[in-house]
């Protein structure tokens, strides 16, 4: 998980066409590199007795503090928590896009892990591919990994 | 002393004497820091006391002149306490609390809060890709969640859809706030009314959130002068006594993007609603008018329900009728809030507060003896309780 950490201080911040990069920190380092690899995990405490699922990432464990951890991989299945249609003043890569969608979604595996992102028609497609008026509470999506800037970002397909 | 401290707390220990404000308008020619110095000099003249007398200060850590500068250019003489508090508009009621526990306990006895922001000709921070915090950047802005109008809209539409508010009960809201600053010379939409037809046929800036559901952006700035409650007997004007303060950082809370617990919907105002109730001698029916942050429209029907005005889930029902108006079950914002007088972080709702408890408010509510005044609601926050 090292690759990650020790050169995200000199990363982009965005893409050719400006939008934005994650920039991830020594915590979030290895949800990007799973990602990269087409994992959706999320981080865990893996202390005997606990397990509680934890995002973001963080150094210990609210429940039990402990600072032993792992990354338990989920489902990439979950329903759509909340959404927002976004509209400018944008910052300019967004602009183009806009309307957009941005919604967070709860995983089926991890109620109450919820991961911000977009509903899209497929890997890759734009943030604006999906009608808004497909978009509803509750609708049932799986994840997908997109190539943006050369970064595995997931985002949301809606699951038939 | 020391014993009466412990006995009371910081109940009604100390009092706003003074309050000072600049114009209020989208640009203004003086910098940030004339601004300031302007705001803090009127609140120490309205106060009575000279500016050689003030000994500590508070203010935001998004505030970008320091005390350093704001003590030397209004004069002040040795300075014993200073602290600026974080997360925005949530810290508006905080800069109060801190100078009120620093007065209460000896450490000084003249302070100045304050908020200078020229946000209207300013930059819009959430342009400023360079300055990131690790969630944000992240787990949120690569996905174009990138103003607090989306994070605090995500809210909104889950809020909508628990428990059936409807884009009216925001409208509300926005009425309310722009009635009063109708009635106030000051305010940036003093000559401009809201209509149901403007609202409902206005630009989208996030959906669900249109372009009334959002502040203003506002050059300004704003002062108040906190001293003890025996000095403040003295002093020019009618005492408006901090009878309660609270900070809120509730458990697994995650700031404006509070998506990751078990309740995203009950924000740090209940923190503060529980610790602010828990030291008044009085409660949320006996508040005569309110000034509640006003960032965006969904954070009244949420700080409602924090604040123990109504149940969880009914902050929105609460708001039909004409409960926020003048003559309603609880006036808000009355000198246009955030949403219609000038969006400065917050700092004019607190001198409203003060203007209503003086009984000089441009909208004044009839015998008003008790104010609750909020900070920003969906960030670590803070409260006061105002009483004459």
């Amino acid at each position: 998980m090292s690759s990650i950490s020790s050169m995200h201080s000199t990363m982009k911040a965005t893409t050719d066409n400006r939008l934005l990069l994650p920039l991830p920190d020594d915590d979030g380092a290895p949800f990007w590199e799973y990602a990269a690899r087409g994992e959706l995990r999320v981080q865990a405490c893996a202390a005997p007795d606990c397990g509680e699922p934890r995002f973001p990432p963080r150094p210990c464990c609210p429940r039990c503090q402990s600072f032993a951890s792992e990354w338990r991989a989920m489902s990439g299945k979950g329903r759509v928590w909340s959404y927002v249609i976004p509209h400018p003043p944008l910052l300019p890569a967004y602009a183009e896009q806009a309307p957009y969608n941005a919604i967070v979604v709860e995983l089926a595996d991890a109620p109450r892990i919820r991961l911000v992102g977009n509903l899209v028609a497929g890997p890759g497609a734009p943030l604006n591919s999906v009608p808004a008026d497909r978009l509803r509470i509750g609708a049932r999506v799986q994840v997908v990994f997109s190539d943006v800037g050369g970064i595995a970002v997931p985002h949301w397909t809606l699951d038939r | 002393m020391a014993a009466a401290i412990t006995a009371t707390g910081l109940k009604d220990a100390t009092a706003i004497v003074g309050i000072g404000q600049t114009a209020f308008a989208k640009q203004l020619p003086e910098s940030e820091k004339t601004l300031a110095c302007q705001a803090i000099i009127s609140a120490l003249h309205d106060a009575g006391i000279a500016p050689s007398e003030v000994d500590a200060f508070s203010s935001y850590t998004m505030e970008e002149t320091d005390e350093v500068e704001i003590a030397k250019a209004i004069g002040a003489g040795d300075v014993t306490f200073f602290s600026k508090v974080g997360y925005g508009g949530g810290g508006s009621c905080a800069t109060l609390a801190h100078l009120a526990a620093a007065v209460a306990t000896g450490q000084a006895t003249v302070g100045v809060a304050w908020r200078s922001r020229k946000r209207g000709s300013g930059p819009r921070p959430w342009k400023n890709t360079a300055v990131q915090l690790p969630t944000p950047a992240q787990w949120t802005r690569p996905f174009g969640l990138l103003r607090p109008a989306d994070e605090i809209g995500m809210l909104a539409r889950r809020y909508m859809h628990e428990y059936g508010a409807t884009r009216d009960h925001l409208f509300n809201v926005a009425l309310a706030c722009r009635n009063r600053a109708n009635q106030n010379p000051a305010a940036m939409m003093y000559e401009r009314p809201l209509t149901r037809e403007m609202y409902m046929t206005a630009r989208w800036i996030s959906e669900p959130l249109c372009l009334f559901d959002n502040c203003l952006e506002t050059d300004g700035a704003l002062a108040c002068v906190i001293v003890s409650a025996e000095r403040a007997r003295d002093c020019r004007q009618k005492p408006v006594y901090l009878h309660s303060v609270a900070q809120g950082l509730p458990s697994q809370h995650h700031g404006m993007v509070n998506y990751w617990n078990d309740d995203p919907l009950s924000g740090p105002a209940w923190t503060a609603a529980r610790h602010l109730w828990k030291q008044a001698d009085f409660g949320p029916q006996d508040v005569d008018v309110a000034q509640i942050y006003d960032a965006f429209t969904p954070l009244i029907p949420l700080s409602l329900e924090g604040y123990g005005f109504c149940d969880r889930g009914e902050g929105a029902a609460f708001t039909e009728g004409g409960a926020l108006e003048i003559g309603g079950r609880l006036p808000l914002n009355t000198g246009g809030g955030g949403l219609s007088e000038a969006y400065v972080h917050g700092f004019n709702l607190i001198t409203e507060g003060v203007k209503q408890l003086r009984g000089t408010s441009t909208a004044q509510i009839p015998d008003a003896a008790t104010c609750l005044v909020t900070a920003g609601e969906g960030v670590p926050t803070s409260a006061v309780l105002l009483r004459s």
